[in-house]
């Protein structure tokens, strides 16, 4: 008798101690995880239409859509700080210069395997578009490229079109332009 | 009544109670030993995709920055893959009609999302957030390894509570400066251990060990 309870007892532990995922894949879906409750597989929901997501209001169309009265602005809807363009400069090598390349003459890496080739920012037609212009080409999208609006947030992409600018102004700098303490420097350099 | 033992049982007794003790270290370290290998963690096993995408082609062949592709490794606790939309803006035009590249076409097509096979899955009550390592330094080689060199992806750590404790124990040797954190190529002996020590301060950076900090 006593030799059977033993029995059960350690049966009973064994079955306790068997291998349940539970915790390890609990009832919640991390993001992006598929599910199969709703017909297209997906456990995120696409945005009701009609809605704003938390965060997403935006009130000055001169931020979010780079236009005033419905024509491009030339202007930011910043302050224009050393800050934005050092993230402009950052953001620009992510996520444009693969195409554009680091100076913008529309070289990069991947357009050398393929890709149609950009217009140089230092072309007469886009040194005069206004900043907006920019704006809108990362928002919406233009001809073969795509739009960048997924990946990049509004803030970031004014601080990229402030940045092409600046790119666009250092590729017809001249000397006397410089900051006269870096003047020497690039004189050397000649 | 007849003795059942020989005397010499003693000592047959004595070893085999001893030897008991060995066999079962032995099958622990056994099985500890199986649970470490590559068998049971997966590291260095590279996974099959649906579409054999290789960081080695796009990030060292073409130089594409991480955050091209996974965007909000900086801000949130996913590291974020791409959506079809991004390897279209370049797959409309480059390599259009590859077979290989079928599955991708098809995705937006059909606007059906790719299922890539997850390489790094922590149980669901393990926390994880990779905003807080980029911000206090830690750069993807140290836990990914050389993903620039893997033409399939792989893992090149367990991913154990005790690796990661590991770190969270003494960080200092694990850490780099913020510009750094992308790059592929980083050494970390480029820094000395009072560099090391100044990152520490200048990042605030803690030894975490609360098992509250992971498991919440
Ligand atoms: C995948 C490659 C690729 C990437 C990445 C890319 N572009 Fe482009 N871009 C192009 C191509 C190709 C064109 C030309 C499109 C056409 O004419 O059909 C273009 C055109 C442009 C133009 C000129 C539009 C005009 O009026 O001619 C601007 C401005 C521009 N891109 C800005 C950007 C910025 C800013 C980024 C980074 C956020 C970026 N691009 C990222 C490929 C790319
Ligand atoms: C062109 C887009 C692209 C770029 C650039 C890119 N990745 Fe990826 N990455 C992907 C895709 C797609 C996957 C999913 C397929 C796979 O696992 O290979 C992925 C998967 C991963 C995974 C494994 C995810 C999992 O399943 O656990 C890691 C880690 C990773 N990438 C790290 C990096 C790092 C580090 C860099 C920068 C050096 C980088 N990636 C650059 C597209 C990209
Ligand atoms: C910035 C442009 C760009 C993006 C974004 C991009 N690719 Fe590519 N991809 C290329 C180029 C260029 C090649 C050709 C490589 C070469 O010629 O060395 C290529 C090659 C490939 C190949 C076949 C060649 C090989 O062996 O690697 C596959 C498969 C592929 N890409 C998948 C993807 C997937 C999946 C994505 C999205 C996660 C993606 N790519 C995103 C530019 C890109
Ligand atoms: C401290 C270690 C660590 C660092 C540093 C790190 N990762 Fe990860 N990564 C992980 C772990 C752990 C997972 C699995 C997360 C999970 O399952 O929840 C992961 C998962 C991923 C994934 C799959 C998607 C996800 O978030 O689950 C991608 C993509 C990725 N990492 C890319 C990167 C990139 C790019 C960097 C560099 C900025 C990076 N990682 C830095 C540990 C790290
Ligand atoms: C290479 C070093 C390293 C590895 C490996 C590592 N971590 Fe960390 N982790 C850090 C550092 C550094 C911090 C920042 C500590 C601080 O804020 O002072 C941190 C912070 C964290 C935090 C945030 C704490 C908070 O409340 O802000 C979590 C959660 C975390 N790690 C989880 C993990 C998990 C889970 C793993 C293993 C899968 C892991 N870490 C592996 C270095 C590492
Ligand atoms: C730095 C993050 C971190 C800290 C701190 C941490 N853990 Fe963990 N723990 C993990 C991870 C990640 C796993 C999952 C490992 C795996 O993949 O099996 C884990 C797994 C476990 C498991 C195993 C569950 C199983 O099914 O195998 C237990 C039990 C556990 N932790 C308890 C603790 C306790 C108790 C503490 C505090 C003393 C603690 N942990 C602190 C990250 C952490």
């Amino acid at each position: 008798m006593k030799a059977l309870r033993r029995l059960c007892l350690a049966a009973t532990l064994l079955a306790a101690s068997a291998c349940r995922q539970d915790m390890h894949d609990q009832p919640r879906f991390e993001a992006l995880e598929g599910s199969s409750f709703f017909a297209d597989g997906l456990s995120a929901r696409h945005q009701v239409e009609g809605t704003i997501a938390r965060g997403e209001l935006q009130l000055d169309p001169h931020l979010a859509t780079g236009r005033i009265d419905g024509a491009f602005a030339n202007s930011l809807p910043m302050p224009l700080t050393r800050e934005l363009l050092e993230r402009g400069r950052e953001r620009f090598d992510i996520f444009c210069s693969a195409c554009h390349d680091r100076a913008g003459y529309g070289e990069g890496m991947v357009v050398r395997r393929g890709m149609k080739q950009p217009p140089s920012f230092h072309i007469e037609r886009l040194q005069q578009v206004p900043l907006g212009y920019f704006f809108d080409v990362m928002t919406r999208g233009f001809g073969a490229m795509i739009d960048v609006a997924d990946r990049v947030p509004v803030a970031d992409r004014w601080a990229i079109a402030a940045y092409v600018r600046t790119l666009q102004l250092s590729q017809h700098a001249t000397l006397a332009e410089v900051a006269p303490e870096s003047r020497s420097k690039l004189e050397d350099q000649r | 009544m007849a003795q059942i033992f020989h005397p010499s049982f003693n000592t047959i007794s004595k070893v085999s109670i001893f030897g008991a003790i060995f066999f079962l270290g032995a099958v622990i370290y056994g099985w500890d030993t199986l649970l470490r290998s590559p068998y049971a963690t997966q590291v260095n096993v590279a996974r099959e995709q649906p579409v054999p995408f290789s960081h080695k082609h796009h990030v060292a062949g073409l130089g594409i920055d991480c955050r091209f592709c996974h965007s909000t490794v900086e801000e949130s606790a996913f590291a974020g893959i791409p959506a079809t939309k991004t390897c279209m803006g370049c797959h409309a035009t480059v390599w259009k009609d590859a077979e290989i590249l079928e599955p991708v076409r098809a995705s937006l097509r059909d606007d059906r999302p790719i299922e890539w096979t997850r390489v790094h899955d922590l149980p669901d009550f393990a926390y994880f957030d990779h905003s807080v390592h980029v911000a206090k330094g830690v750069g993807c080689s140290t836990c990914h390894g050389r993903v620039d060199q893997m033409p399939l992806m792989w893992r090149v750590n367990t991913l154990n509570m005790d690796w990661c404790l590991s770190c969270h124990r003494d960080p200092a040797p694990n850490l780099r400066p913020r510009d750094s954190i992308f790059d592929m190529r980083w050494d970390p002996d480029t820094l000395d251990a009072n560099q090391r020590a100044q990152l520490m301060m200048d990042y605030h950076v803690e030894s975490m060990t609360d098992c509250s900090v992971c498991h919440r």
